[in-house]
């Protein structure tokens, strides 16, 4: 799945990175520690945060990890839209919760094992 | 003919440098995780009994308590500014000091202006503002413990207007810190010092700080018996607001060791 079919399921508002939608997304990570994000996110991955400090962008690019979705109804600071575009990270909206945006993710698929698939 | 002024310039030109025992972050009864005993004028006692020259009120969110506490420091000769530790809407803990009270009065309007919510004494403790006489003068009703509805580099630059100087909590911490929230100091976050909990952090905290601002260890005391456990030694001309600038600019000899 790509990042903009993970827009169109959630019904997500895209406010920087276009440029990465067609990233294939593969697993996902939420927290808001950056340090733990920092350490944990799998590459490939999107990352579920309220955290909306421009930091958030050179994480996601450390790490390869293909969007940011900020939840909660949580919004970027206008420096974390700027280096999310220059960057081609897609960051986007939502006010649903990490748990249910999560879980909508992993019942379409992204980030279940194979096993858990069939 | 012998001017006046020249023997006041060769006074000034021997003065030296000396040694203060600072500790810039301590909390009062007013922040609810601080002990009751906590009050300004037990705080200005036990610093002057330690045996600190210069140290600061911060409380978190606020500087209710600050003015009782540096009249207490004129009173009992020892320097006090007016400090705060602002917990930024990233949840980072920034530690704010300035000369005047009324420049902590100012952030504090500010800060007030974006925090939200009702602080409940039986989950969080009490808040209390208290007087030179070690009495209770009141209750603060608000939610101090929240995060502000301001980032990071808001927080600093606001502290700045304010002629304030600004600097990281606790660092090497692995809650409400700068590098455990946002996982490495912002580029361009224009800090004044970065504090850290312990001298052992010293190393890991040099990685995340390079050639940046220095380092101070401050004792974030919660109870009295913490006051002078932890401390920065700072050279400087005199114990003064604007020679602690310079001090963490590193102008001439003026340094910071601990």
């Amino acid at each position: 799945m790509r990042v903009r079919d993970i827009k169109e399921m959630l019904g997500l508002e895209l406010v920087a990175g276009s440029s990465g939608l067609d990233r294939m997304v593969q697993g996902g990570y939420c927290g808001d520690l950056l340090s733990d994000v920092m350490a944990n996110a799998p590459q490939g991955g999107v990352w579920l945060t309220v955290q909306a400090h421009q930091n958030i962008v050179a994480v996601a690019v450390l790490r390869e990890l293909a969007a940011i979705i900020l939840v909660n109804g949580s919004k970027p600071d206008p420096k974390t839209i700027e280096k999310g575009e220059q960057e081609g990270i897609p960051i986007l909206l939502t006010n649903q919760g990490s748990y249910e945006a999560a879980g909508r993710l992993y019942m379409a698929g992204i980030g279940q094992t194979r096993d858990e698939a069939l | 003919m012998k001017r006046q002024g020249g023997y006041i310039w060769q006074g000034l030109g021997k003065r030296g440098m000396k040694r203060f025992d600072v500790d810039l972050h301590i909390h009062s009864c007013l922040s609810p995780c601080a002990e009751m005993d906590m009050s300004p004028k037990r705080i200005v006692e036990r610093a002057a009994e330690k045996g600190l020259d210069i140290i600061a009120i911060s409380d978190h969110n606020s500087a209710e308590n600050t003015g009782t506490a540096v009249r207490l420091g004129r009173m009992k000769g020892i320097v006090v500014f007016p400090g705060m530790e602002v917990n930024t809407r990233e949840e980072v803990h920034l530690l704010a000091v300035f000369e005047h009270v009324y420049q902590a009065l100012a952030m504090q309007e500010e800060i007030y202006r974006r925090l939200e919510g009702e602080n409940d004494p039986r989950v969080f403790g009490e808040q209390v503002v208290a007087n030179i006489h070690d009495e209770v003068e009141g209750f603060n009703e608000r939610l101090l413990i929240g995060a502000v509805d301001m980032g990071v580099e808001e927080v600093v630059d606001k502290v700045h207007e304010l002629g304030g100087l600004c600097m990281a909590s606790h660092v090497d911490r692995p809650s409400y810190s700068l590098i455990s929230q946002l996982g490495f100091i912002p580029p361009g976050l224009d800090l004044d010092g970065i504090e850290i909990s312990t001298p052992d952090a010293r190393r890991f905290v040099l990685n995340y700080v390079g050639e940046g601002p220095p380092l101070v260890c401050f004792s974030d005391s919660h109870r009295l018996e913490q006051i002078g456990s932890r401390f920065s030694t700072f050279i400087l001309e005199r114990p003064v607001f604007t020679e602690l600038i310079r001090a963490f600019r590193k102008e001439g000899e003026r340094r910071i060791e601990f």
